[in-house]
């Protein structure tokens, strides 16, 4: 993703020209530059201005007396219940999502015959153009009502867990569904960035393994695993930022009622930031629109901080290998 | 690399066909369990792949030892999960295709859901309005993303402008899709008061979800522009910025293609933000600053989650919609697949 390579020969000859006094700036140069990075600082302000008008919208709820804002507790005892749910659903989205995707990178990089590896990888990327209205219609009519022996199975037999307290739900439109169409979602964005970074592995270092008499999972373990760790991790926040935010599959699946519970399979849920706005929105007004929005900027906080980690997980990796 | 069916000294490994084999087995034996033990498709899956494991690593393990068994239970493992992450793609497309050919016919398309109630009616209006909305966004998005990606990759690079923008265009491929639409409505509820839903709020929610995807593939397009090509540009006295246009952009131009149709592959099927921004109608609105307009993707949430009664029409409407949205994004996907392979720069 680096856009600096210090042996391009572009910037040599950038270099040199710049000793020599510069190249004389035709207007047609200066126009299009112009032009170029007047493009580049108008998404500098978008930027800046979705946090500011998501604020000035936002500003009525949060100056609001408490028993002004739904549910006549007060914003933060609004928003907090949303937030346990919107985490709630990503991180049980990724912990099913990684370990799959960490096993389908390795598959297409490493296992799966040469010539037909690139067709199945674009098979998987596949599962990302689906729109997530259609994953929402296919959980509930689909994994919702098939995931309902399963759900009682769960409550009866590891019903001690608290994830599996139940009593599990009859209509199977539960926080496991909706984890499970989640991971389904984010796989794809994982898997490419892990199977990227898997097949760069140096051949040097896999072939030092095979010749010592690894097996190809030993060489797997020491050479490529170790490579693509902070890959897998850096693609992980991604998933797990872009699990945060999505709407409407949780909309659709799940059967939402605002506690707070860590049971999974049970027919009361907590709902997410995202998946409240798109139910209430539409039918809010006044004060309720400005503490919708207020939530929607918390959420926007969240998925910032998530995706800045990410970020910072690769540039680093991308400094420590000089790219 | 074939290296685990390599016979080391004496050591004694499976034959080659050992996996297949094994294989094999698993799904007769699944099959079997399917078509005459009467057992669901999952259960029968499962199944075929016990069988496979419980014939393949005992024997690996008795003839060639605890590592390479240990290896064979990994490419079992990895084989495993791929089939299964494949099988949520092919029942979801199995279920789309399956409800949604139902109303797939020709009133789907010749109709809008003016004074329908009941059986009948047809998506035409929110055909209508996802090709302006789409194309609003589209004609928005494209400028700004590949100009900006021109000046991250031929000007700005290595400078402090050139490193902010860039990372906070990556940033913003982060922005959950529903917070686009919260900002369209924050921006248009300033000006026209609250409540308010125009198409064109929908195009400006989306385009700040396409331009960051517009942005990378277009850099990354440049980024594969041979130097040589450049540099022989700028020998024969020609300015840069005539050079970009004529040399440049040309060269990457049907990689820039694949990539802007697949930012609108990612877009065109986004529900949430038009929810808040664009509302719902039921007649035909091709002005985007007319009030209200219908899409795809609403409209397909909407007939399924306030259906009326009886409930079959309204469902049947809405996977006919869904499958409608699959239809244009598979397509899209795939043409933007040809594009690149048929006249893409090659690479590597």
């Amino acid at each position: 993703m680096s856009a600096t390579s210090a042996d391009n020969p572009a910037d040599a000859t950038r270099a040199a020209i710049k000793h020599h006094g510069g190249v004389p700036q035709r207007p047609g140069d200066r126009i299009f530059g112009g032009a170029a990075k007047g493009a580049g600082i108008g998404i500098l302000v978008v930027l800046a201005g979705v946090a500011i008008f998501l604020l000035i919208e936002a500003w009525p709820a949060i100056t609001a007396a408490a028993e002004e804002i739904p549910g006549r507790e007060g914003l933060i005892d609004y928003i907090a219940p949303l937030a346990f749910g919107t985490v709630l659903a990503a991180v049980l989205a990724a912990i099913i999502a990684v370990p799959f995707a960490v096993a389908i990178a390795l598959f297409v990089s490493h296992y799966a015959p040469r010539r037909i590896a690139a067709g199945l990888g674009y098979v998987i990327d596949l599962l990302a153009a689906v729109p997530s209205v259609v994953y929402g219609l296919w959980g509930v009519s689909v994994l919702a009502p098939a995931s309902r022996d399963v759900n009682t199975w769960l409550a009866d037999n590891l019903g001690f867990l608290p994830f599996f307290e139940g009593p599990a739900s009859a209509t199977g439109r539960t926080m496991l569904v909706a984890g499970l169409v989640l991971a389904v979602m984010i796989l794809p964005i994982i898997t490419a960035i892990a199977r990227e970074v898997f097949s760069q592995t140096p051949r040097a270092h896999e072939e030092a393994a095979l010749a010592l008499g690894a097996t190809r999972w030993e060489m797997v373990r020491m050479a490529v695993l170790p490579f693509g760790r902070s890959a897998v991790i850096s693609g992980s926040m991604l998933g797990l930022g872009r699990a945060l935010g999505e709407t409407m599959a949780v909309t659709i699946i799940l059967s939402v009622s605002g506690v707070v519970t860590f049971n999974l399979i049970s027919s009361t849920n907590p709902s997410t930031i995202a998946a409240n706005i798109a139910l209430d929105f539409p039918e809010s007004s006044g004060i309720a629109i400005n503490a919708l929005i207020a939530s929607g900027l918390v959420l926007f906080a969240i998925t910032l901080v998530v995706n800045m980690a990410a970020r910072a997980v690769i540039s680093r990796r991308e400094a420590k290998e000089g790219r | 690399m074939s290296t685990s069916t390599m016979a080391w000294g004496d050591h004694r490994v499976l034959p080659t066909w050992a996996p297949a084999a094994a294989t094999g087995a698993g799904v007769a034996v699944g099959l079997l369990a399917f078509l005459a033990g009467g057992v669901s498709l999952i259960l029968a899956a499962i199944v075929a792949a016990a069988v496979t494991t419980a014939a393949l690593i005992p024997w690996s393990l008795a003839v060639e030892g605890s590592r390479r068994a240990r290896d064979r239970m990994v490419t079992l493992t990895v084989t495993g999960a791929f089939a299964l992450a494949v099988a949520p793609l092919i029942s979801l497309l199995y279920t789309v295709v399956s409800k949604g050919l139902d109303r797939f016919d020709a009133t789907l398309f010749s109709e809008s859901m003016r004074n329908v109630v009941g059986n009948g009616g047809g998506v035409q209006h929110a055909i209508v309005g996802t090709l302006v909305i789409t194309g609003l966004a589209t004609l928005a998005s494209v400028p700004i993303g590949v100009m900006t990606a021109i000046y991250l990759h031929e000007y700005g690079r290595g400078g402090k402008l050139g490193r902010a923008i860039s990372f906070f265009v990556d940033v913003m491929t982060g922005i959950p899709s529903i917070v686009a639409g919260l900002f369209a409505y924050a921006l248009f509820a300033l000006i026209f008061g609250p409540g308010v839903r125009l198409g064109v709020m929908g195009a400006v929610a989306l385009s700040l979800l396409m331009i960051p995807i517009v942005v990378r593939s277009t850099e990354e397009m440049l980024r594969v522009v041979p130097h040589h090509l450049r540099e022989a540009s700028y020998g024969l006295g020609v300015p840069k910025w005539l050079t970009i246009v004529k040399v440049v952009l040309p060269t990457a131009f049907a990689g820039i293609v694949t990539g802007c149709m697949l930012a609108i592959a990612r877009v065109v099927g986004e529900t949430a933000p038009l929810l808040i921004t664009t509302g719902a109608v039921t007649s035909v609105n091709a002005n985007p600053f007319g009030g209200r307009m219908e899409n795809l993707a609403v409209f397909a949430y909407n007939q399924y989650a306030n259906p009326g009664v009886p409930r079959d029409p309204y469902i049947a409407r809405a996977w006919a919609a869904a499958l409608t949205l699959l239809l244009i994004v598979m397509v899209l996907n795939l043409v933007a697949r040809l594009v690149s392979a048929r006249f893409g720069v090659k690479q590597r």
